[in-house]
């Protein structure tokens, strides 16, 4: 009996108007942090002594290489749920994660990129967390390949969550070996961004973007989970009841 | 009979299954060879610029050639309905399909790995790099051909998988490919190789213990 909430939960109806009642609650915190984080970063917080203000993209850059990594667990978590207990909506909130995660990575690959242009005087150096973010991406993709090679949407999402799950394991270890390739190959040039060293005015945005962009992948998750479940449960019948304007 | 010698019968049916058709053998071999004489032909013929780089050119080639002959580890079993009897037999999956990457691994990762001295010396590798090569070659396609059996599990339901599965395996080989490389590297600049190659023994045996549970799961949903 203790378990009757978690399948009322999980169950498609409930989960559909839940996520619409949650999604202003998170999506409105999140426009407001990343607004004024925004305004803190690029307005308000001093130039960088070295950098000028060229470091200030790392208010994008560095909450998306964030959120590329947090969504890439969200949606081996959430296989792994749906393959484990055989949750449906789990799989959906696999499914709705993975291209919110690439375009996190994506984001994260080109601010990187565009920072490197006048620190580094090249658009792209084989640095290793510019690598490593390179390489979840084809992670990714290879994920959304194998998930739109099935027609049937009960397979797609059992062998897909197998796939995440072996990811999840190797995520680690390939960015391990990328860094540890790179500290062969070439000196470090790169200097480091983010160290505890940074002033409290140049601190206080950045945790604010990434406490936003955390809440804006929250309300795009729900967004996309609420359009996963109407297209897995078209033909149930309580589709018609709630979507009715 | 037990989980082993039930692994062990399917060892020895692999093996003389494909020795029945030589030419799928030879075929990944030739196609390392073909990948290995693009390098000279497209950069340089002059040794001293192709002999930095010998060590990449060996595992790029060796990692696409393991992708190629992946194709066959499943495919026909999964075709004519064998691969579902082993699945209902009542022996563990799991030890199947480990004999069948063995098997896997003896008929394309062991050739390889005595193939690729040969092209490292036809790109400026001194003959004493020749034990480095073979030994890191051959550990480190024990570890390509268990990742490369999820991702062939995992497409088993799909045709022209092909470039799905290199889109899915080549990121997760990628770790193989950086400690392989060097071990290589360090053979042929004639260094000490243990500590890449350890490296390389450590992902093997990781892939030894997880591999195989990861791809009997696959193959039993997508037999479901």
């Amino acid at each position: 009996m203790a378990w009757t909430w978690f399948h009322k939960l999980a169950s498609p109806p409930h989960v559909y108007r839940v996520a619409g009642r949650l999604t202003p609650w998170l999506a409105w915190p999140a426009a407001l942090l990343i607004g004024a984080g925004l305004i803190g970063g690029l307005v308000l917080a001093p130039p960088d002594y070295q950098q000028g203000d060229g470091y200030r993209i790392l208010y994008v850059h560095a909450p998306s290489a964030w959120m590329s990594l947090m969504v890439y667990t969200t949606m081996a978590v959430a296989a792994a749920i749906g393959l484990i207990w055989r949750m449906k909506v789990a799989h959906a909130v696999a499914a709705s994660c993975a291209p919110i995660g690439a375009s996190f990575t994506f984001a994260a690959l080109v601010t990187g990129s565009l920072w490197g242009a006048p620190m580094w005087g090249t658009y792209w150096q084989w640095d290793p967390r510019l690598t490593s973010e390179l390489i979840l991406l084809f992670l990714y993709l290879g994920y959304m390949g194998l998930r739109s090679a099935f027609e049937e949407v009960q397979r797609a999402d059992r062998v897909s969550a197998v796939l995440a799950i072996v990811g999840v394991v190797n995520v680690p270890i390939i960015h391990y070996s990328v860094i540890w390739w790179n500290s062969l190959h070439q000196a470090p040039s790169v200097m480091r961004l983010g160290e505890p060293t940074m002033p409290l005015p140049m601190l206080v945005p950045l945790l604010m973007m990434l406490l936003g962009f955390t809440l804006f992948f929250g309300a795009l998750l729900l967004v996309r989970l609420r359009g996963e479940v109407l297209s897995r449960e078209r033909a149930a019948s309580w589709i018609s009841a709630a979507v009715r304007p | 009979m037990s989980a082993l010698s039930a692994a062990r019968l399917m060892l020895a049916r692999d093996l003389k299954l494909a020795f029945r058709k030589r030419s799928q053998l030879v075929q990944p071999l030739a196609f390392f060879a073909i990948v290995t004489t693009l390098f000279p032909l497209g950069v340089s013929p002059e040794l001293t610029r192709l002999k930095p780089m010998a060590a990449g050119v060996v595992w790029a080639a060796a990692l696409l050639s393991s992708l190629l002959a992946l194709e066959l580890l499943f495919r026909d079993d999964a075709q004519d309905g064998t691969l579902e009897q082993y699945a209902l037999c009542g022996r563990s999956l799991t030890w199947l399909l480990a004999a069948k990457t063995a098997a896997h691994w003896l008929l394309t990762g062991l050739p390889l790995a005595l193939m690729a001295p040969l092209a490292g010396l036809a790109l400026g590798a001194p003959a004493a790099a020749v034990p480095g090569i073979v030994a890191s070659v051959a550990v480190g396609t024990v570890a390509l051909s268990l990742i490369g059996a999820i991702g062939a599990a995992l497409t088993l339901g799909i045709r022209r998988s092909g470039a799905l599965l290199s889109l899915l395996t080549l990121p997760l080989e990628i770790p193989v490919l950086i400690f392989g490389a060097r071990a290589t590297e360090l053979a042929i600049d004639g260094t000490a190789y243990g500590a890449p190659l350890q490296l390389l023994a450590a992902l093997a045996v990781l892939g030894l213990t997880l591999a195989p549970l990861a791809a009997s799961a696959a193959v039993r949903i997508n037999l479901e």
